[in-house]
């Protein structure tokens, strides 16, 4: 289990980093770490641009059956998401031209949950299991 | 008497009376198993299990009770690979009870031991039977994977193009695999064309032409161009109707059609030698 | 902060990301092409991207503004030697990077640019 805070850009460069480590020993195959990489830098980036900061957790998971997976837990105290369903629409934006990226980082991963307050901040954990 | 208790006393028993219900056991098992397999063979397989459960039973060491399910599994699957199926492997194990209610049946005065030692046996014979089928649900899961492989060939069939022909209904798997393929073959290759055969589809509905765009988007991203062939009339009907637009991608009938188009973009043409 | 080296061969400036970016990066870069192009006039540019293993909708669309603020000053913008893995990835994302021309690698990079160059 590894928890990174997000502050700055490069921490959302070290989200990816760890996400890729943890993944690759994880046995996701190299696709599928790619994706859930991809998912984790949208969340990083949402965490840090629109929640003021936040912190992301990576853990490696097991399934009943056996099966290795890696789940990542992204949290922020911002000022959360007024309007969930809207914001899970694709193309939805905020102002600036940068789309919070949730409905594309949800179709990288197996599983997305997300849970968000307005004014008390966001929580959103994926997970990918290996095939 | 506790169920531990118990346990050791059936444990005694059963080792003082080991020839006879070892010996009996062998003779109930054999003629319940329809595996080939001398007595000989049988004997000494149930006998190191019979010795395992005395083990596992005296609750000797942690290690016992493991050993006696691994080697029931290796039972299992031995006798699976001989074409007996799970049921008569736990039917051999179960004929373990028979054998050892016949000698106390007379006294009477083991029940408790023997209700907790049925259960046991119970457990052990149900352990067989779900051996048997993780280890064929396994062989199944590893030959699906198998098809899909096999069904997802990438040819060249000239210099920079190569084709994809797709059999079988193009599902979401199917495409990932199809993609992944395709463009590893496009990476090696150096290929800037790739040709698509859909004859082989069965049906092209809208989630399935959603698939093939998807295919070519990733292609164009690797500064490929694709071409779609295979269409046949009934599937031209059905995509024409569900309104399904391919765009800008181009469309051909057949393969021969696709490979002229995909030269003719090469700047290559076909003429007589 | 990284920096993103800009190299001009002929009339082409050649990009080649090597490291994992981060956003601000990417943004330098952009200025960094905006100056490049309006002072060398070039008619091409190449972003070679090899060696980058994440491409999410950030970049892809700072990738697609490169390309319509190339077009701006005249220069067509080719990304060359996308991996695999990530252009599977963008597909699933639904980011196509239209206006942004593709070929395998850099030399099939320069040939597209070859007939407007």
């Amino acid at each position: 289990m590894d928890d990174q805070p997000i502050k700055s850009g490069d921490d959302v460069v070290r989200v990816r980093q760890l996400v890729r480590t943890a993944a690759a020993a994880g046995g996701l195959s190299l696709v599928d770490q790619t994706k859930l990489v991809t998912a984790a830098s949208e969340l990083a980036r949402n965490a840090l641009v629109h929640g003021g900061g936040g912190a992301a957790r990576v853990e490696a998971i097991t399934a009943a059956n056996g099966r290795r997976g890696i789940r990542v837990t992204f949290t922020d105290s911002g000022p959360g998401i007024p309007d969930l369903e809207m914001a899970l629409t694709d193309g939805w934006t905020t102002g600036g031209g940068l789309g919070l990226g949730l409905s594309g980082a949800r179709r990288l991963v197996d599983e997305f949950s997300l849970t968000s307050e307005p004014g008390a901040g966001t929580s959103v954990v994926v997970s990918k299991w290996s095939r | 008497m506790d169920i531990d208790s118990n346990q050791a006393r059936m444990a005694e028993f059963l080792r003082d009376s080991r020839d006879k219900v070892l010996a009996r056991w062998c003779e109930l098992a054999m003629t319940s198993s329809a595996a080939g397999g001398s007595a000989d063979e049988l004997r000494l397989e149930l006998g190191d299990l019979y010795a395992l459960m005395l083990r596992a039973m005296a609750a000797a060491d942690e290690s016992a009770a493991g050993e006696l399910a691994a080697a029931l599994a290796e039972l299992s699957r031995t006798r699976a690979r001989a074409g007996a199926s799970p049921g008569e492997t736990a039917l051999s194990v179960f004929t373990l009870k028979d054998a050892v209610y016949e000698l106390v049946a007379d006294s009477g005065d083991m029940v408790p031991e023997f209700l907790a030692f049925s259960r046991l046996i119970d457990e052990l014979g149900v352990h067989t039977f779900e051996t048997f089928a993780a280890a064929r649900e396994q062989i199944i899961a590893d030959q699906a994977v198998s098809m899909l492989e096999l069904s997802t060939p990438v040819v060249k069939l000239w210099d920079g193009i190569i084709a994809v022909p797709l059999v079988g209904t193009l599902d979401s798997a199917r495409t990932q695999l199809v993609m992944e393929k395709m463009l590893e073959a496009l990476v090696a290759t150096g290929a800037d064309h790739a040709v698509i055969d859909i004859t082989g589809v069965p049906t092209v509905d809208t989630e399935v032409a959603q698939h093939l765009l998807k295919t070519v988007m990733a292609a164009r991203l690797l500064g490929a161009e694709c071409t779609i062939c295979g269409i046949r009339p009934q599937i031209a009907h059905t995509i024409v109707s569900l309104g399904i637009e391919f765009g800008d991608i181009a469309t051909k009938a057949t393969l021969a059609d696709a490979l002229a188009h995909a030269l003719g973009r090469s700047g290559l043409r076909v003429g007589p030698a | 902060m990284e920096r993103v080296p800009i190299i001009k061969i002929g009339q082409v400036l050649f990009v080649s990301i090597q490291i994992d970016l981060q956003d601000d990066s990417v943004l330098q870069l952009q200025e960094d092409l905006a100056d490049e192009l309006a002072v060398t006039k070039a008619r091409g540019v190449i972003i070679d991207i090899t060696a980058v293993e994440i491409v999410d909708s950030f970049i892809g669309r700072m990738l697609t503004m490169i390309g319509s603020m190339s077009r701006l000053f005249d220069a067509e913008t080719v990304l060359v030697g996308m991996r695999p893995a990530v252009a599977i990835t963008l597909t699933e994302l639904g980011l196509t990077l239209p206006g942004v021309r593709t070929a395998l690698n850099a030399e099939k990079g320069m040939r597209l640019l070859g007939g407007s160059v």
